[in-house]
């Protein structure tokens, strides 16, 4: 990082900081008249609260644990090449006392913020594509919308149905899929030509610079109707599917397709993501301890990548996921 | 895309644009998240609803949390900005609304060198995003 850069962040957050004191000043200074308002609110909180089983534990125990097991979340995420969302709604679901529709609410928040991190370093290496991403996050943030809506007025337990179904595919599809580092495209079709689906990059790794051109992009950009959809209805980041269809499907470079799939994935999730907030699914009480947790966890997991084993790790995971699919299945059968 | 960035390899100016413009951005967005949760998690702000309620309500559904929680939907919240709970939604709410401001630029870079087709897509993605954020879209909770 330069210094620079370093001195404009720093400078950045101590206005962010003085700013939000300030502002905590002046409302810690008003709050004196609305402590009415709030007796009654909080009354009527607590009649109705009878609704909830009060377990004993104290309020902050369960953000403390998913702060924790988020940061843990995010290094198996990293380490086993896989977005923390596709993790995040099943395991915080299948294992969290929260409803399935704070837990989706969450999880979109989750994985736009990873993807919002990750963003500006895979734009400025090309390893995330513009031209690529344009027309299908448009289709899919689209489609992100219709899903959401979906997710939310489908009963519980059908959507939790759907979710172990398609948790234990992606599982499956994480098995068997074998992406294609360079995939060969021998002639860049109609569509792909006219919507100026190519570019290059220079490759680190090779330090050769590779040309590229996509092909199949009708199949292609349909799917990305049923990607969004299932983005949005169930919380899900969609990096699962976006790779394997920017990769097999349309054949850009495999670190094309996960440097674009990862730039989507902030597009895809933001539609779906004001969505749930609209709708109040979001509570901060949880939802922020994830994002934090998980980024931490992120950052840690990125450096642990070249000490550990990521195909153990991989296959741990995808382990993991047929249960927590498992037990969401059974969840939606009620049983 | 002209021939000199695809010969380099190198991305191209708006796609740089965009990447600072997130990055300061989304770094932002959580920056003050973290700092407005511990506002609220620590007391500092009274919150619209009681901390040590929130966990009787939140394995309900939405509709339940809404009801008993007398919690605003849609841009209702900005009502509640002085809350300690909501007062988190500055955050939040900045990093949902990064993609659209980084798209604004997008629009007459791409102009500039006659690229109507993706100016048009950035201006119909921007135009899905300000009709996902504006609460329009509405569904039934459950």
């Amino acid at each position: 990082m330069t210094m620079n850069r370093k001195h404009v962040l720093a400078g950045s957050a101590c206005i962010v900081l003085m700013g939000v004191l300030l502002f905590a000043a002046f409302a810690w200074a008003s709050n004196a008249g609305t402590d009415a308002v709030h007796q009654v609110g909080a009354d009527m909180v607590k009649a109705g609260a009878q609704l909830g089983a009060d377990t004993g534990v104290a309020w902050w125990v369960w953000p403390l644990v998913l702060l924790f097991f988020c940061f843990v979340l995010g290094i198996i995420a990293v380490l086993a090449g896989v977005g923390g969302g596709v993790l995040y709604v099943p395991l915080v679901s299948g294992f969290f006392p929260f409803h399935l529709d704070f837990v989706r609410g969450a999880g979109l928040m989750v994985a736009l913020a990873g993807a919002l991190a990750a963003g500006p370093g895979l734009l400025k290496r090309n390893f995330a594509s513009l031209r690529l991403a344009l027309p299908v996050a448009l289709i899919a943030s689209s489609c992100a919308i219709l899903g959401a809506f979906l997710g939310m007025a489908l009963p519980t337990n059908v959507v939790q149905l759907f979710l172990g179904i398609t948790i234990m595919g992606i599982a499956i599809l994480l098995l068997c899929s074998k992406n294609t580092a360079h995939p060969v495209v021998t002639k860049a079709d109609a569509l792909g030509i006219a919507l100026g689906m190519n570019g290059a990059y220079n490759d680190p790794a090779t330090g050769q610079m590779v040309e590229w051109k996509t092909h199949r992009t009708l199949p292609g950009l349909l799917m990305f109707i049923i990607i969004g959809i299932m983005a949005g209805m169930f919380g899900l980041g969609a990096g699962w599917a976006n790779v394997p269809v920017l990769n097999l499907m349309m054949g850009a470079p495999l670190k094309v397709a996960v440097g674009t799939s990862k730039f989507l994935l902030s597009i895809t999730d933001t539609s779906a993501a004001w969505v749930y907030l609209n709708k109040g699914c979001v509570i901060p009480l949880m939802a922020i301890p994830s994002i934090i947790g998980l980024m931490l966890g992120s950052f840690v997991g990125v450096r642990l990548l070249a000490k550990a084993k990521p195909t153990f790790i991989r296959y741990m995971v995808i382990g993991v996921l047929l249960f927590a699919g498992g037990k969401a299945l059974l969840k939606g059968l009620g049983i | 895309m002209s021939d000199q960035i695809k010969v380099t390899g190198k991305a191209s100016d708006e796609q740089i644009t965009y990447a600072n413009m997130l990055f300061y951005g989304s770094w932002s967005g959580l920056g003050l998240m973290a700092v407005t949760y511990l506002l609220y998690v620590f007391g500092i702000i009274t919150p619209h609803i009681p901390l040590d309620q929130v966990p009787l309500m939140w394995s309900q559904p939405v509709g339940t949390y809404l009801e008993l929680g007398h919690v605003p939907t849609g841009w209702g919240w900005t009502v509640l900005i002085l809350k300690g709970d909501f007062l988190n939604f500055l955050g939040i709410v900045l990093l949902a609304a990064m993609t659209i401001v980084c798209y604004i630029p997008l629009i007459p870079a791409f102009l500039k060198r006659k690229e109507l087709v993706f100016a048009g897509l950035a201006l119909a993605e921007i135009l899905v995003l300000m009709f996902a954020a504006s609460g329009i879209v509405g569904g039934g909770g459950h």
